[in-house]
């Protein structure tokens, strides 16, 4: 009798196959076309929508990345010539400056030089006039000492 | 001796017996239906509460139900393959979505306690007519992807790589849902079985271990349903070059 219920096939028992079958397939079919509109489908919207955000954003910023890598290098090149550029300025204003301070440096030592060189021929003739000067008053002066010592014998 | 009083407390469990309904002249397991019915209609409550306000910022159940979804599509996806996995994923999720919530609903759920004129509530999955059923469907299902993506050229899958694989291919047309429903089938009720045993035996403690036990087998039987069926699907979709 047990053995009968267990395996039985006319009335009960666990391999009791009957219309159970395909009533619960259509029930699953059924389901599954209510969860498709009722969960696969909206949930399918709503992540698959985040996701293209989130990818369109990632693309967007990746461009702007590379357009500021872009801009950043280009800053840099032109910082690079500039600071070329103002090296450059600086020495061709030191060189100038170099040159004129080394012509002044010239012009003044060749006046100083010139107006030494004046002075002291100056000096020189002024030395030889005082000396002339006195050598004639000196021989003045003899010539009246000579004169007076013969006049007084 | 032994033996005879363990075939009476199988018969106190009341193996193999159902509550009939009777439709016309159709009879059909009244407790499988009523079983599913509960289950389902809480599966569909919790989905709507779930989607009723779905927002770009998941908050709460929507959270869960996102995982759920990008879970059954990583699935899908993965054993049907980029191309057709789209027109699948419903099936293969709800699939999945049934299997895990008989299972679960059959295990946790204290059906017992309510008292049934013939047989006693449990997981729909435990009876042999709903697996045959998930199994049946999962076979027409991988013939109609075949034949709606290849034409006649899926049945060059028969034949593919040489034509003596022909008889064994065809044979697996047959262990194919053999197997699918079977497997469930008997995981499900044989886990029933021992809890129900064990409880009649030791009512304390002793059973939880094995109810943990049966928890597990019952989320990995409803994956393994999910996983082969998609793989059968993908199987008769496949492009051989």
């Amino acid at each position: 009798m047990l053995a009968f219920n267990f395996f039985g096939a006319t009335e009960g028992g666990l391999f009791d196959i009957n219309a159970t079958l395909p009533l619960m397939a259509i029930q699953v079919v059924a389901l599954t076309y209510i969860l498709n509109s009722l969960f696969f489908k909206p949930v399918g919207n709503v992540v698959e929508k985040r996701e293209k955000f989130v990818s369109n954003n990632i693309i967007e910023a990746k461009n702007k990345l590379s357009e500021v890598k872009k801009l950043e290098a280009d800053l840099l090149t032109q910082l690079q010539s500039a600071r070329t550029e103002a090296q450059r300025i600086v020495s061709e204003a030191e060189d100038e400056s170099d040159k004129l301070y080394k012509e002044a440096l010239e012009l003044a030592n060749n006046e100083a030089n010139a107006s030494k060189e004046k002075a002291r021929l100056e000096i020189e003739s002024q030395t030889t006039a005082a000396r002339d000067q006195l050598s004639k008053q000196a021989d003045d002066l003899s010539e009246l000492i000579v004169n007076r010592l013969i006049l007084e014998k | 001796m032994f033996f005879n009083s363990l075939l009476t407390n199988f018969a106190a469990l009341e193996v193999g017996q159902h509550l009939y309904w009777q439709i016309g002249n159709i009879r059909i397991h009244g407790q499988v239906f009523l079983t599913s019915w509960i289950l389902l209609g809480a599966l569909l409550v919790f989905i709507s509460l779930g989607t009723k306000k779905m927002e770009n910022d998941p908050k709460g159940l929507q959270n869960l139900l996102e995982f759920l979804w990008d879970y059954i599509r990583d699935l899908a996806r993965t054993q049907i393959g980029e191309k057709v996995y789209r027109d699948w994923m419903p099936f293969i999720g709800t699939l999945f979505l049934f299997v895990f919530v008989s299972n679960w609903g059959g295990a946790l759920i204290p059906w017992r306690l309510i008292k049934l004129p013939s047989g006693e509530l449990g997981a729909p999955t435990a009876d042999i007519n709903t697996t045959i059923a998930l199994a049946l469907l999962v076979s027409l299902s991988y013939f109609y992807a075949g034949l709606s993506n290849k034409g006649w050229r899926y049945f060059e899958y028969y034949v593919h790589p040489t034509p003596i694989m022909l008889p064994f291919k065809i044979l697996e047309d047959f262990t194919k849902p053999l197997s699918l429903s079977f497997r469930l089938f008997g995981n499900i009720l044989a886990d029933e079985l021992v809890v129900g045993v064990l409880v009649f035996l030791v009512p304390l403690i002793l059973p939880i271990p094995v109810m943990f036990l049966g928890l597990f087998t019952s989320a990995i039987q409803a994956l393994i349903f999910a996983t082969l069926a998609a793989y059968y699907i993908g199987e008769a979709v496949e492009e051989h070059h």
